[in-house]
């Protein structure tokens, strides 16, 4: 690890930057176009008819070859694959409801702004708890409160996110009666209020990765030279660990999250459906449960272009602060 | 098989001690290890140890807490928790070891050719990966099981699609730095061909590592399993499963919480037991 900034690397220079970006930039485009290409046969790698499916096992012939019209099932490939492609650019849509008529694009709007709220104030107690959890584990190194923090990635691990949640029902719930049990309040208080269950459901599945890497990445710097001056310059060490070790490590933090933003989504659709909040999880569910395959693959495909997005910031930012490429200044 | 001197897997070092020993002085392994034994034992002894048959109704008996008769209570049919609780260690077992094994060889399989050969079998590879890693795990596993028609069938078409990238990245990684190395390089000029570097080789030095991954990607499975019973997309009910069991039991969450923490608890136990083993596998390889 070089950590030096004062001495030049000849070989980054601006243009390799630039290169650097492009090349980034184009692998994310490819794995977009190959997104849309899996979302695309979603619904043809299936065995059976998805016609027969939306219609039942008695359909008859007819209605089969109008279902087939309907979801241009009747066409050459290429000609589908086209029409999906043509009507994703210019209307960012993956088609209309089987059932509703309704635009799957705007089903997915409408239900987006609970599934995001939840997902950023997940991430919000993710990274405030696995902060606090890592810092304790850090300054009490091989102690008995380290021990216990360091065991619990290896319990958590095989806890099932939808238990988690309806133990913490019980508890929270139903015991203590401080947070309801299941819905979306009204207003904001009310809709903040009843999140925060599910919330700290979502993050609890974050915490163990974010604990172990920010422990170790605390000890780095608790255990630096730098840290050494800054206690010899008679710096009290509650000062030195909220000035120096915390803001060192909340940017990795929020780092790592990015990069597990992938689990972060999939385990908010299961926990909705644990606590009955009618965001893209449950729409993903009576989707699947209609057999609605417009909305679905809506669904599939805004998700995974937006882990792509985020990971490219994510990849972006990381490289930006990375100390080998900064020989710019 | 005509087998040469060259065959012998290369190891970059041989410095081996009695392996009983070494395992003894692995705490990790020792406990995970024990614990697997006793859930592979109940779950194999299930029709022996169970005090009654997973599906037995008696209404008269109904959602009773645990007691002697009944060690973990009956459910709202008046089955016995504990009978059920062990037929679907049987079952949620099975499924678990049956459904790694095809993602398992594919994964290593793939990562060794895109570490071993690089470039454009890598960038083919690498971009697949990419493209699965972008659909959220939960949403590509829900989607694909219900698709593929929910019970086992369902669940073992989608561990083949998805269950294999965890095991390339691993191998592919390690691949790729075994291929710098001079013993590769030296079965090289001998003249070996890629295919069989790669089996005889390669294999065997990438494999601990692999298994090591196995024991924590199966407490994913397991758990992936268990939400898709819970999701009712998964194991099909009559045949018992954790997952069924934890939803069939949320109803009943206020009068008789036991019902869904219990087999929550089953799964933990098998989290804890098979991430103890791949730790303790980890120690064990790293120190020899």
């Amino acid at each position: 690890m070089m950590k030096s900034n004062t001495e030049i690397k000849p070989s980054v220079t601006l243009d390799s930057s630039r290169r650097w970006l492009t090349q980034a930039l184009l692998r994310a485009a490819l794995v977009v176009i190959c997104v849309v290409t899996a979302v695309f046969f979603l619904i043809r790698i299936v065995p059976g008819d998805p016609a027969k499916m939306i219609l039942g096992e008695y359909s008859t012939p007819e209605a089969i070859a109008s279902m087939h019209h309907t979801l241009g099932l009747d066409l050459p490939i290429g000609d589908q694959y086209l029409r999906f492609v043509r009507n994703l650019v210019t209307h960012g849509d993956t088609g209309a409801s089987i059932i509703s008529g309704t635009s799957a694009r705007e089903l997915i709007a409408d239900r987006a702004p609970v599934t995001l709220l939840l997902i950023v104030m997940a991430s919000f107690l993710a990274i405030l708890l696995s902060l606090l959890l890592a810092m304790l584990a850090a300054t009490n190194k091989d102690k008995l409160l380290d021990h216990l923090i360091r065991i619990f990635p290896t319990i958590t691990l095989g806890m099932p996110v939808f238990w988690v949640g309806l133990l913490l029902i019980l508890l929270f719930g139903v015991r203590l009666r401080w947070f309801p049990v299941g819905g979306v309040g009204e207003g904001w208080t009310g809709m903040l209020h009843s999140l925060i269950l599910p919330a700290i459901t979502v993050a609890f599945t974050q915490i163990p990765t974010l604990v172990r890497s920010l422990r170790a990445q605390m000890l780095e710097v608790l255990e630096s030279d730098f840290l050494v001056t800054l206690k010899a310059a008679g710096i009290p060490s509650r000062v030195i660990l909220l000035r120096h070790v915390l803001r060192n490590s909340a940017l990795p933090t929020l780092m790592l999250l990015g990069v597990n933003i992938s689990y972060l989504i999939g385990g908010t659709l299961v926990v909705e459906q644990v606590f009955g909040i009618k965001g893209i999880g449950s729409l993903l569910f009576s989707s699947i449960s209609k057999r609605d395959f417009p909305v679905i693959q809506g669904i599939a495909l805004y998700c995974a272009i937006a882990v792509v997005i985020i990971s490219l910031l994510v990849e972006m930012a990381s490289w930006w602060l990375d100390p080998r490429t900064k020989g710019k200044q | 098989m005509k087998s040469t001197l060259l065959d012998l897997p290369l190891q970059p070092d041989d410095q081996r001690k009695s392996t009983f020993q070494t395992i003894l002085s692995t705490p990790s392994l020792v406990a995970g290890g024990i614990m697997l034994v006793l859930l592979i034992g109940l779950a194999v002894l299930a029709p022996v140890i169970s005090p009654y048959q997973p599906s037995e109704q008696n209404l008269y008996a109904f959602l009773k807490p645990p007691s002697a008769e009944h060690w973990l209570g009956t459910d709202q049919l008046g089955r016995d928790v504990f009978s059920r609780l062990i037929y679907a260690a049987r079952s949620d077992l099975k499924i678990m070891v049956l459904a790694e094994i095809i993602p398992f060889c594919t994964g290593v399989f793939l990562g060794m050719l895109a570490g071993y050969y690089g470039k454009w079998v890598d960038s083919v590879i690498s971009l697949v990966t990419d493209t699965f890693i972008a659909f959220p795990f939960y949403l590509i596993v829900i989607i694909v099981a219900f698709a593929s028609g929910a019970g086992q069938r369902g669940i073992y078409i989608t561990f083949i699609l998805v269950g294999w990238i965890v095991f390339a990245r691993v191998t592919r990684g390690l691949s790729a730095s075994f291929r710098k190395q001079e013993w590769i390089a030296s079965a090289q000029t001998l003249g070996l061909s890629g295919v069989r570097i790669i089996l005889r080789h390669l294999l065997p030095n990438v494999l601990p590592q692999a298994v090591v991954v196995l024991m924590t990607d199966m407490v994913g499975l397991l758990v992936a399993i268990v939400t898709l019973g819970y999701l009712g997309i998964g194991i099909a009910p009559p045949t018992p499963d954790w997952g069924t069991m934890i939803a069939d039991g949320q109803s009943f969450i206020t009068t008789a919480w036991w019902l869904s923490a219990v087999p929550g608890f089953a799964v933990v136990y098998t989290g804890i037991a098979l991430s103890l083993t791949g730790d303790g596998l980890a120690d064990l390889w790293r120190r020899k």
